[in-house]
């Protein structure tokens, strides 16, 4: 039997502000442990949380992004467990009245064109602290508890379960990366755990309507690992699946070093989370107005910034997708065309020399700490455009502007890779031409294919520095077929 | 464990206490067992008396103060110091809290 995958995503993005969710603790990543926590993020008795109304504005403007409806009212709720990260032994989140639901995000699929993916809800809640299991722990019996991150605003977008392939993964959690970035909601570093994918997955006989039993998975900290998950997980259920047995209802959880999922905790022993309104804080209403105001201070988002780069640019619809995919490259593109005008060059040096350094550095390096900067790269452009250099010099000076981040008129100086000038070409187009006799033969004979080759060797002997064009008007000036 | 969502009408059952103290991490005897089950069962009566009223029209309350719309303003205040944050654990290392292992 032929199964088919049904996906969904919880997303959590820890929110782009100075402060915590409740508390005016700060949410720097990376300061030594414990030093950014107060009675509230601690959890001490009679601490009152006060909502950061910057978390709540930004929570607004995904919301508003993703096409959902924003309750008049909304507010927040306990959700109850012990765990050591969790010092009230509640997390504060939003069960019975969420502030967006209903919403959708519409996926790119390239030639396959866009995809509509459902958003169940968006709820504003706390990130938890962190656990540190000590180095080399094999022998410990302890765990230590760091609270600096205890309460840090996070955003949980649920999707329902649309997703159908690993290309449709793969372009949702891009989407939704981008359209955070867009928004300036979160900084995305997954590496850092500021975005977080949780995966929901399930098979079912190909063509079927009813949902299969769906297993959870966490500690995913990649895209490339959601994908490999997928894969795993696939294999796993159908496994189970054609050896008649019953896939288990649990949660699970990413083994990188053994590329298996295990499982974490069953459902039957899940906790029981009690849910009730937090007493502590008040019902947020949310008038038509603010709603009007958000919408219209909404950013261009990255569909909007695709068309429009293809039509005020003139490049490839597909380059236009490349280079809005992510914020940071597009006004990094902008800013290169401010400085010259001349947007396919830039465009092509960006697609292929750019962003192949940029995917090696890995998935969170970004355009806005790329070495080039976009004056460096629109300077190189304006050099071959006004023949300062030729393209082929612009081949060698870029991978220096990579390693130095220097400017290339700096780089040509310093490298001695000006242009010859034309006059001291002439002499090196005669050495060639009499060291191949046969190739000027055949020049003279019509066969214009030989210049190709003379042209070879000039451009070799002068190191790439010679005009191209210059050197084959010189071959046919003294070939005497012009 | 699964439990369904009311006991008896009016009641509360000893398993019940037992997964209400799993999940509150109370240690219970057999004997606070069975007290706490009488006692719960009659704050439940109570309860349910309180469901007699028609309530038609009246809007839920979570909060007894009519506010709305209390906010902070996204500016950052000093943190505690490493060693007040830990002033009141039990145990701990390394600017810690220190805790059994958690798998
Ligand atoms: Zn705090």
């Amino acid at each position: 039997m032929e199964f088919e995958p049904v996906i969904g995503f919880e997303v959590h993005a820890e929110l782009k502000t100075n402060t915590k969710v409740w508390c005016g603790c700060p949410t720097t990543f990376g300061a030594p442990v414990n030093t950014q926590t107060c009675p509230v993020c601690l959890g001490q008795p009679g601490a009152l949380p006060v909502l950061n109304g910057r978390a709540f504005e930004i929570s607004l403007g995904v919301a508003t992004a993703l096409n959902c409806e924003i309750p008049r009212e909304t507010d927040f709720d306990r959700k109850n467990y012990y765990y050591p990260d969790l010092p009230k032994n509640y997390q504060i989140s939003q069960q019975f009245r969420p502030l967006g639901r209903g919403g959708w995000l519409d996926i790119d699929l390239g030639a396959e064109g866009t995809r509509r993916i459902g958003i169940d809800n968006i709820h504003l809640e706390e990130d938890a602290g962190k656990n540190i299991h000590p180095e080399g722990a094999t022998h410990v019996d302890y765990s230590l508890i760091d609270l600096n991150r205890a309460g840090t605003p996070l955003l949980e977008i649920v999707s329902t379960p649309d997703i159908r392939t690993k290309a449709e993964a793969e372009a949702y959690m891009k989407g939704m990366k981008s359209l955070l970035e867009y928004l300036d909601a979160s900084d995305c570093k997954m590496e850092e755990g500021r975005l977080r994918f949780e995966l929901n997955i399930s098979l079912r006989p190909k063509g079927s309507s009813t949902l299969g039993q769906k297993v959870e998975i966490k500690n995913l900290n990649s895209i490339s690992v959601v994908l490999k998950c997928i894969d795993h997980e696939i294999e796993r259920q159908t496994d189970i699946l054609e050896e008649g047995g019953e896939v288990e209802g649990e949660s699970r959880l990413w083994d990188e070093a053994k590329l298996v999922t295990r499982t974490m905790r069953k459902k039957e022993t899940s906790f029981d989370y009690r849910y009730f309104p937090d007493p502590d804080l008040v019902t947020i209403v949310v008038t038509e107005e603010q709603k009007k105001r958000i919408a219209e201070e909404l950013p261009e988002l990255p569909l909007a910034k695709r068309a429009r780069f293809a039509e005020q640019y003139g490049i490839p619809e597909y380059d236009a997708g490349v280079l809005t995919a992510n914020l940071q490259m597009a006004d990094y593109f902008e800013a290169a065309v401010r400085a010259h005008d001349n947007p396919k060059s830039v465009s092509n040096w960006m697609m292929t020399e750019m962003i192949r350094r940029l995917n090696e550095a890995g998935e969170d390096a970004g355009a806005a700490d790329f070495a080039v900067r976009p004056e460096a790269l629109a300077e190189l452009v304006r050099m071959i455009d006004d023949d300062s250099i030729t393209g082929k010099i612009a081949k060698k000076v870029y991978p220096l502007m990579v390693e130095t981040g220097r400017m290339p008129s700096v780089i040509v100086e310093e490298e001695g890779l000006k242009p010859i000038d034309d006059s001291a070409i002439e002499p090196v187009v005669r050495k060639v031409l009499d060291e191949n006799p046969k190739m000027v033969a055949e020049i003279q004979d019509g066969k214009m294919k030989a210049i190709g080759g003379l042209m070879g060797q000039v451009m070799r002997a002068t190191g790439g520095k010679a005009n191209p064009q210059t050197v084959q008007t010189l071959i046919k000036k003294l070939c005497g077929v012009e | 464990m699964s439990l369904p969502k009311v006991d008896h009408v009016g009641e509360i059952g000893e398993e019940r206490v037992r997964h209400v103290a799993l999940l509150s991490r109370l240690e219970l005897t057999d004997d606070e067992v069975g007290r706490f089950a009488r006692e719960l069962t009659a704050v439940i009566h109570h309860i349910n008396k309180l469901e007699e009223l028609d309530l038609t029209g009246v809007e839920p309350t979570s909060h007894p103060m009519p506010l709305t719309n209390v906010f902070r303003q996204d500016v950052v205040v000093p943190s505690l110091p490493n060693e007040a944050a830990l002033s009141n654990a039990p145990e701990q290392r390394d600017g810690c809290f220190k805790v059994p292992q958690i798998i």
